[in-house]
């Protein structure tokens, strides 16, 4: 997790951790979807600056770790 | 805080633990004082520097979470096992505690079971799919407040509105055929008390696995649009689910899609009543609906002790560790009134913006039908303040009469006139 004001994020998903809680797409539907079976499916892994906070709403609502925000390198 | 003093006839089947003090044990589960709000002993729990221990009728001394952070912590970490077949599992009533390791419902499992069976149901409740059910709930609701308004006044809210939504939304999801709108209120009012007998619980869901069982046989043959079909012809045919699993899993998908909404509903719309100022935010902006509906689960917290553990290793937290071995009790009503993640967490606050709650759970458990929890709770709530803008309650709310020994908190009968 980084802390720095406004900068971009690199996010990551881990379908085989996913319970299917759709927490993700409610926090940033721009960058999350479910497939068919409710299992995470990433839309976007570079996140822009607006997209932000949205993007690390949707790590912390993610009950099962399946969403982690990274620096982006 | 309630603190008896040790009673030494109590069964010590549990291992009191090196660090546990028998005159600290904390007498569980605690009544509420207001309808709307978790025991007011949960403060002191959340402010003391070390884990709470409690006393549980089955007289079992599982370790009580009450931290945000902590609950969070305790309910995603590996080591939190769910397994009622463990002996350290801290059911709230012996009925349960057998019948849950017998059932084996996926919210009492661990994986890799628990992953398969929830797996069979999640891409029922995506955001997409539940998305799309929002005019068939809308028509629901529509259907129901007017069989409320054809009551004669006063009229029970619980009984007349909210438990016939959410059966009626449930059965049709499952593809259950709508023929007794009271009997899965009959069933889960005896299934999910802890004052029911081994026996008591036993009976009950053995007249709904009956019933689902003769579902299953039918829609194998002649499948619907609907889950229980797609279960039938898809994981049962293919052998990936045994059908005694089925039908637990069946069984506890309709108890908890059904009872969490009908307790949810008439206490939200209570806690609306009683705070104007907010329903009069409602009423001019209908667009914070939504975040209404996560502040009154929040508030509500009507699932408050539904998630009960093992530790299976130890599990460190901010307020102890909980050692490996014994069971703790993650309360959701604690965390969502801890003051450090909630500022003023006993204001109801429609426009608050934390939505971190833990109303659902918190984990790979999290509810599995929050979605569609949510959406069935915010239209029921609208379309009966926006059809019965007179709405009133009857009682006052310390004489309404509450579900205490039921796992869903509720209330039993909400008479109300407009």
């Amino acid at each position: 997790m980084v802390s720095r004001p406004v900068t971009a994020l690199r996010l990551e998903t881990d379908p085989d951790t996913c319970a299917g809680a759709g927490q993700c797409v409610r926090a940033a539907p721009d960058l999350f979807d479910q497939d068919d079976d409710g299992l995470v499916v990433l839309l976007r892994a570079h996140v822009p600056p607006e997209a932000r906070e949205r993007a690390l709403t949707a790590a912390d609502w993610c009950p099962s770790g399946a969403v982690t925000a990274h620096d982006p390198s | 805080m309630t603190r008896p003093a040790p009673d030494p006839a109590t069964d010590p089947a549990t291992d009191p633990g090196p660090t546990a003090a028998d005159g600290d044990d904390t007498s569980f589960p605690l009544a509420r004082t207001c309808p709307f709000t978790p025991p007011d002993d949960y403060a002191g729990m959340r402010e003391r520097a070390d884990l709470t221990r409690a006393r549980i009728p089955s007289g079992k001394r599982p370790w009580l979470v009450t931290r945000h952070e902590d609950v969070r912590a305790a309910l995603s970490h590996p080591a939190a096992s769910s397994d009622a077949r463990n002996p350290a599992f801290p059911a709230l009533g012996d009925g349960e505690q057998v019948v849950a390791a017998e059932l084996r419902p996926f919210i009492r499992m661990d994986p890799p079971d628990h992953t398969l069976v929830r797996r069979m149901l999640v891409g029922e409740f995506t955001v997409r799919r539940v998305r799309a059910m929002r005019p068939a709930i809308e028509a629901v609701c529509a259907e129901q407040v007017e069989y409320l308004l054809s009551r004669p006044a006063p009229a029970d809210l619980v009984a007349d509105y909210a438990n016939r939504v959410s059966t009626t939304v449930i059965c049709r999801l499952l593809g259950v055929p709508l023929e007794d709108l009271e009997f899965f209120r009959r069933i889960t009012s005896i299934s999910g008390s802890r004052d029911s007998t081994e026996e008591e619980v036993g009976a009950a869901l053995g007249e709904l696995f009956g019933l689902i069982d003769r579902l299953i046989d039918d829609k194998a043959k002649d499948p619907r649009d609907d889950l229980i079909s797609r279960l039938a012809t898809g994981p049962l045919a293919r052998g990936e689910i045994t059908r005694h699993s089925l039908l637990s899993q069946i069984g506890i998908t309709l108890n908890a899609g059904h009872e969490t909404s009908r307790n949810m509903i008439p206490l939200a719309a209570l806690a609306l009543l009683e705070h104007p100022e907010q329903l009069e935010l409602l009423r001019e902006d209908p667009q914070l609906w939504p975040g209404a509906v996560d502040e009154l689960l929040r508030y509500l917290s009507v699932a408050d002790v539904i998630t009960l553990r093992v530790a299976t290793e130890d599990i460190p937290l901010s307020s102890g560790t909980i050692p490996a071995g014994d069971g703790y009790i993650a309360l959701l009503g604690a965390a969502n009134h801890d003051p450090g993640a909630f500022p003023e967490p006993g204001r109801l606050d429609v426009r608050r913006t934390q939505r971190n709650h833990v109303a659902f759970g918190y984990g790979t458990h999290q509810c599995v039908g929050q979605n569609l929890g949510r959406l069935e709770i915010e239209i029921a709530l609208r379309t009966l303040f926006d059809r019965v803008p007179t709405l009133r309650s009857e009682l006052a709310l310390a004489d309404l009469p509450a579900r205490s020994s039921s796992a869903i908190f509720g209330l039993d009968e909400v008479p109300v006139s407009w």
